[in-house]
């Protein structure tokens, strides 16, 4: 492979401690095959969509919750999905980098010794995912769902929760521990062909007014369409670390989320400001496509099943887009117009999300899937009610699956103003709920069952509301 | 003594570190290696009429087309001579009908969609009832019969009849098909196959390139994971690779996608049975009548041995006087449906798993009740003529279950929580498990090794068995320390290759322990034999090493090829009769879940499993082979969903959930809350290498209990005594369909 002419200043990577030259990074090569085209083939591909999590590796990140105490922070991502060319001046640790068989890290002498690898083909993957959990600052007990994106086909698990549960605190001196102590590397400018980091939003925006150009963030649903279907845009513009894109902030009368932090940064930064996202999240995919995916991204690819359009639209948020006019603010109501189609011109951004304060007191989200843990939702409600004296005041109910756009159930919420928050009062928003949209039938599930579903979520919610209070 | 010490796996530490290597890991290591890409067919069924590769050379990096004129012996990949490995008529959506070599997959890929085909639609089967209705079935139709069903039924006091249905399984094992072949300089073919049948992989490999077998080797490193889907399916992919290397001098790669896999490979069959059953007053079995219908799909590749092993599990534990079981394998226009652990095994139990869930409401038994008054008893035998050995195990495996479990204790407790939820429903089952252990086809259950031990005392063993993570190298490395008496350290085992031990059997039918252990210990102790002299000259407490070398000195061989046959076993397979069993594993489980009655969604809350693997050679990976099966059983009876297009659209035939996202396996979140295992004590079985016993596939049907207690809690939603049928997988749809049922 010759050497990669665009490669400029910044075009090195550094894997499991030693410097290397990033050559034949151009898409669609993704970090998955760069590094095991260099030789680290611990790193598997199991099924390139970012499902099994065979390809995790870890990398240096700014800390998730902007902790300035611990700015690096170690994270998780699947390698199958992440543009080779993302890796640009940063640094990455496989399993390979953790230990060696005769000096094993924590992680790896759990697992091998509990008996957490039969096959040991997901193992790699397990490993880091495992590592991850390791290293988070604050760490009290093992997040079960740090694993949610690691399939493993061979244990059934039990030895691999007791090998994380077992897992103390990292060592004094732990040159990963140490490692999150100093500031994470940067993401410099840089371009190969197809890809770009630009320096700045105007740049960005720049080069998303070119024909053919796409923003890309964590690539969680771009790398599957390179994978699977074999898209390729004619340039990725990365626009995940642009600085305008991640900031949060919390006034009397919004909370404002930056279009580019990733699922994991924005649980983090709210730290349970809102209660509905907190439902959300655990169950939006896997942690390792939450380590990249953006808040900003789940809303711009438009799939009427992405898990927080439902929770964004009840809570009644709106989009605030830029592009090369300035600003301007969407209601998540009217931005989407279509199947995967929005108001978004091409050339504009996602910049940030803002929700209204105060919150509604009753929320609640209902995600219907076959497997609890990473699965795509056949039909998902979502619930935020004000209720004063038995009636409910408030109400904002956010559908997906239903259509071919997330939507609010308007006749349904209609039907609830005013209604005593009891079986018989919520009866006509029953019925209205369960003939909203035009559910489908396919391989997830049936329209009868989509249908079913709604009509069954107002007597759910009414159950477990009676049954927290 | 290491056999029998709980050992972790002997490759653990290469796993964690990422430097474990597997097929595909070495062909990355290749210099100059060539990438291959399937030509894949868009339709169920299709008469090619024109191919043409000319347009794929056209881009950059392809630098050859692999077709049916390529190849110099035959054209076929499997051992029935029903599978051209180029064919002129598509058989399944998805087929390959050509390949194509680049410089990069990228460029493979899209010589792919370049390469020119014609195809002309012909009408397709894509289910079970569409071949039952075109009359499309291939291969034997066996009947096994005992006694009388006519006068059985006669003599019942209750006759039902019934139909069950339920989905086959994708292996997803997490590494997909992968080969790699080089030739030498002489000619000699060099494959490295994730197979689990070497010997057969090098025997498609040699007749596609029309070699002798000494011309061709197949190395196994390890596997990924291989559930059966590599016992047959991995030639035509070596087949592919061999050719490409033999025409191009490079060396060649395939690794298949996952959704080149999903698509291109076969799976576990589904079956469409049909069933009558009698009981006496006291709900004692007095016959059974059954059709099994598997889903063979294109071809017959294992579909007959299936069957077979199907129709000899279908009294599972079960004591049936009168039987009559017909099967017949009908064939689709889907993947060519293959061994999947359990080998048609848990299909034939799920069926009378299913029955005595169905009736024993209707019969007014508690379901565990109705199954335990049904199990064998010492001197009866099975409906093929084999004695059930043992019976009295599987009455200890219940009866412990039942004690340490608190069985009773926790159906009140159940019992007390349904009467006050209305939303949410519990449920409990306990089930039973009776395997037979030998491959059903006699000659197969033979074994050989290779043991060499160095002048320095360090001995290095190779067996004819393959590693996809099953532990089978681990217990064959203790088994040689054991049978030399020497530290496991002193052992090392090499890849499993062709040229070190010829014309091997699969590693399947949970046997790879039973018979390449016993040729282990074999050698070993041919060895010993021989050395016998030298340990009396220099005393029984000279070291190892000194009595090696002195061996040496002495002109003694130290190197031995075992051999084993299991003795005793017969089969009929027009009769269906024999002793096709070396010996029954048993296990029982119970199993107690939650069901949402809002959404039919449901979690595990516990399960206690008691197993029976004899006198365990390595607990530890006993412990995973159970568990491991166990939860693998319950993806498939709940959540695995292979869903084929069987529309009249445009993509008719073609496999709808071809991908991770859409076919859901069992992730961390269906690991059970209290999962407790433990292996049935008491439990030495004669004349097995150790008295061990395999433990392969029996634990996957352990999972039977948590589709009953599934069943269990569905009913808690209706009136006592109401029959609850369950589509399998039990999805968290299929189970709110079933509620519904029920609540009406």
């Amino acid at each position: 492979m010759s050497t990669d002419p665009a490669a400029g200043p910044g075009a090195a990577v550094t894997v499991n401690g030693a410097a290397r030259a990033l050559v034949g990074a151009q898409p669609p090569v993704t970090a998955l095959d760069w590094l095991r085209g260099i030789g680290f083939t611990g790193a598997k591909e199991g099924c390139a969509e970012g499902e099994c999590g065979a390809c995790a590796v870890l990398l240096a990140r700014p800390s998730l919750d902007g902790s300035s105490d611990t700015p690096t922070e170690w994270t998780a991502v699947n390698a199958c999905l992440v543009p080779a060319a993302a890796l640009a001046g940063q640094e990455v640790v496989t399993a390979e980098g953790l230990g060696t068989p005769d000096a094993l890290h924590p992680v790896q002498h759990e697992l091998a010794v509990r008996g957490g690898s039969q096959c040991g083909y997901c193992t790699p993957g397990f490993v880091c995912s495992m590592a991850a959990e390791f290293y988070r600052p604050g760490r009290e007990a093992f997040d079960h769902h740090a694993l949610s994106g690691n399939l493993c086909r061979c244990t059934g698990y039990r030895p691999i929760v007791e090998a994380a549960e077992a897992l103390g605190a990292p060592a004094v001196g732990d040159p990963l521990a140490s490692r999150t102590t100093t500031p994470p590397p940067s993401a410099p400018p840089h371009s190969v062909p197809g890809w770009v980091r630009p320096a700045g939003l105007d740049e960005a925006l720049a080069l998303l007014g070119e024909p053919g150009a796409v923003a890309v963030a964590g690539a969680t649903d771009l790398g599957v369409e390179a994978n699977l279907r074999g898209s390729r845009p004619r340039l990725l513009v990365a626009v995940d670390r642009l600085e305008e894109l991640r900031t949060t902030s919390v006034d009397d009368g919004v909370v404002e989320i930056g279009a580019a932090l990733s699922l994991s940064e924005v649980e983090r930064r709210l730290a349970g400001r809102i209660p509905l996202l907190d439902e959300v999240f655990p169950q939006f995919a896997s942690r390792l496509i939450r380590n990249g995916a953006t808040i900003g991204g789940n809303l711009g690819t438009g799939s009427p099943i992405g898990d927080l359009p439902p929770a964004l639209l009840a809570l009644d948020a709106e989009l605030v887009l830029v592009g090369p006019a300035g600003e301007r603010t969407v209601p998540l109501t009217t931005f989407f117009t279509g199947y995967r189609r929005s108001v978004r011109q091409p050339g504009e951004l996602i910049a940030r999300i803002r929700v209204p304060l105060p919150l509604a007191t009753t929320t609640a989200f209902h995600k219907i899937a076959k497997r609890r843990f990473d699965d795509i939702s056949s039909v998902a409600a979502a619930f935020a009610l004000d209720l004063a004296d038995g009636v409910v005041v408030r109400a904002a109910i956010g559908l997906g699956g239903v259509a071919a756009t997330p939507v609010r159930a308007t006749a349904a919420e209609q039907a609830l103003l005013g209604a005593a928050w009891t079986p018989e009062g919520i009866a006509p928003a029953v019925r209205a709920l369960a003939t909203a949209g035009t559910p489908i039938d396919d391989h997830r599930a049936s329209a009868a069952y989509r249908a079913a579903m709604l009509g069954q979520s107002l007597p759910r919610l009414l159950a477990e509301s009676a049954v927290t209070r | 003594m290491s056999v029998g010490e709980a050992r972790p796996h002997e490759a653990a530490a290469l796993h964690v570190t990422g430097r474990a290597l597997y097929t595909d890991d070495l062909a990355l290591r290749a210099p100059g290696v060539l990438h291959a890409h399937p030509v894949q067919a868009p339709h169920a069924h299709a008469r090619i009429t024109r191919l043409d590769p000319l347009p794929a050379y056209a881009i950059p990096g392809v630098v050859r087309v692999l077709t049916a004129a390529d190849v110099p012996g035959a054209n076929d990949s499997g051992t029935k001579h029903d599978e051209p490995l180029f064919p002129d008529e598509v058989m399944f959506h998805g087929q390959s009908v050509a390949w194509v070599l680049g410089e990069t997959l990228e460029a493979a890929r899209l010589g792919a969609a370049a390469v020119d085909v014609g195809y002309e639609p012909l009408p397709s089967l894509v289910t079970i009832a569409d071949a039952v209705d075109a009359d499309s079935f291939q291969g034997a139709r066996p009947t096994m019969v005992r006694g009388d069903v006519e006068a059985g039924f006669a003599a019942s006091a209750r006759v039902f009849e019934g139909v069950t249905s339920f989905a086959g399984q994708e292996h997803f094992y997490l590494e997909t098909h992968a080969s790699f072949a080089q030739v030498d300089d002489d000619g000699q073919v060099n494959v490295s196959s994730s197979t689990q049948h070497p010997t057969e992989t090098q025997e498609i490999v040699a007749h596609v390139l029309g070699l002798a077998s000494h011309q061709v080797t197949v190395q196994c490193v390890r596997m990924g994971g291989g559930f059966g889907g590599k016992e047959m399916q991995p030639h035509g992919y070596a087949a592919v690779a061999a050719l490409g290397a033999t025409l191009t001098g490079r060396p060649v790669r395939v690794r298949l996608t996952r959704q080149q896999d999903m698509t291109m490979s076969g799976k576990r069959h589904g079956f469409h049975a049909t069933w009558k059953v009698g009981f006496d007053d006291d709900g004692r079995l007095q016959a059974l009548e059954a059709t099994l219908t598997s889903d063979g799909g294109w071809s017959l590749d294992l579909s007959e041995p299936v069957l077979s092993r199907a129709l000899c599990h279908v009294d599972n534990a079960y004591w049936i006087p009168h039987v009559r079981v017909a099967g017949r394998i009908a064939r689709t226009h889907t993947t060519s449906q293959t061994a999947f652990r359990g080998f048609g095994g848990p299909q034939g139990m799920l069926v009378i798993e299913d029955v005595l869930g169905r009736c024993a409401p209707v019969l007014g038994l508690a379901p565990e009740e109705l199954r335990r008054r049904n199990f064998y008893v010492e001197g009866q035998a099975t409906p093929y003529g084999q004695p059930v050995r043992h019976p009295e195990r599987l009455d200890r495996a219940w009866q412990q279950v039942l004690d340490t479990g608190e069985y009773a204790v926790r159906r009140k407790e159940i019992e007390r929580h349904n009467a006050g939820d209305p939303h949410r429903k519990r449920g409990l089952a306990i089930t039973p498990v009776k395997f037979g252990i030998s491959f059903n086809f006699t000659s197969f259950n033979q074994a050989g090794a290779l043991v060499h031990v160095y002048k320095d005392g360090s001995v290095l063993i190779n067996h004819g068995g393959t590693e996809m993570g099953q532990g089978l190298h681990t217990k064959m490395l203790q088994v040689a320390a054991t049978a030399l008496g020497l530290p496991i350290e002193r052992v090392r085992l090499a890849p499993t290759r062709t040229d070190k031990v010829p014309n091997t059997s699969a590693t399947a039918a949970s046997s790879g322990a039973d018979l390449n252990g016993a040729a282990v210990k074999d050698a070993c102790a041919q060895i010993l034999a021989r050395i016998v002299p030298v340990r009396a000259r220099l005393g029984t407490d000279a070291p190892w090493e000194d009595v090696v070398r002195a061996a040496y000195l002495d002109r003694i061989q130290l190197w031995a090829a075992g051999f084993y046959r299991t003795e005793g076993l017969s089969w009929d397979a027009t009769t269906m009769t024999g002793t096709p069993f070396k010996y029954f594993a048993y296990g029982v489980a119970a199993a107690e879940v939650e069901v949402d009655g809002f959404t039919g969604a449901y979690e595990v809350r516990r399960v206690d499993i008691v197993h029976d693997v004899g006198d365990s050679l390595s607990p530890l990976v006993d412990l995973g082979q159970i568990e491991g099966g166990f939860v693998q059983g319950v993806g498939w009876l709940t959540l695995e969903d292979l869903r084929w297009d069987d529309s009249e659209g445009p993509h008719r035939g073609r496999l709808a959930t071809q991908s991770a996202s859409t076919y859901k396996l069992p992730s961390l979140s269906e690991l059970p809350a209290d999962l407790r295992v433990a292996l049935l004590e008491r439990a030495t079985e004669d004349g097995v290498v150790y008295g061990s016993k395999a433990v392969g596939e029996p634990p996957l049907m352990l999972a039977f209990s948590v589709r009953e207690a599934l069943r269990d809690a569905v009913g808690a939603f209706g009136t006592p005594g109401t029959s609850v049928e369950l589509a399998s997988p039990a999805t968290p749809e299929a189970v709110w369909w079933a509620i519904e049922s029920v609540r009406r």
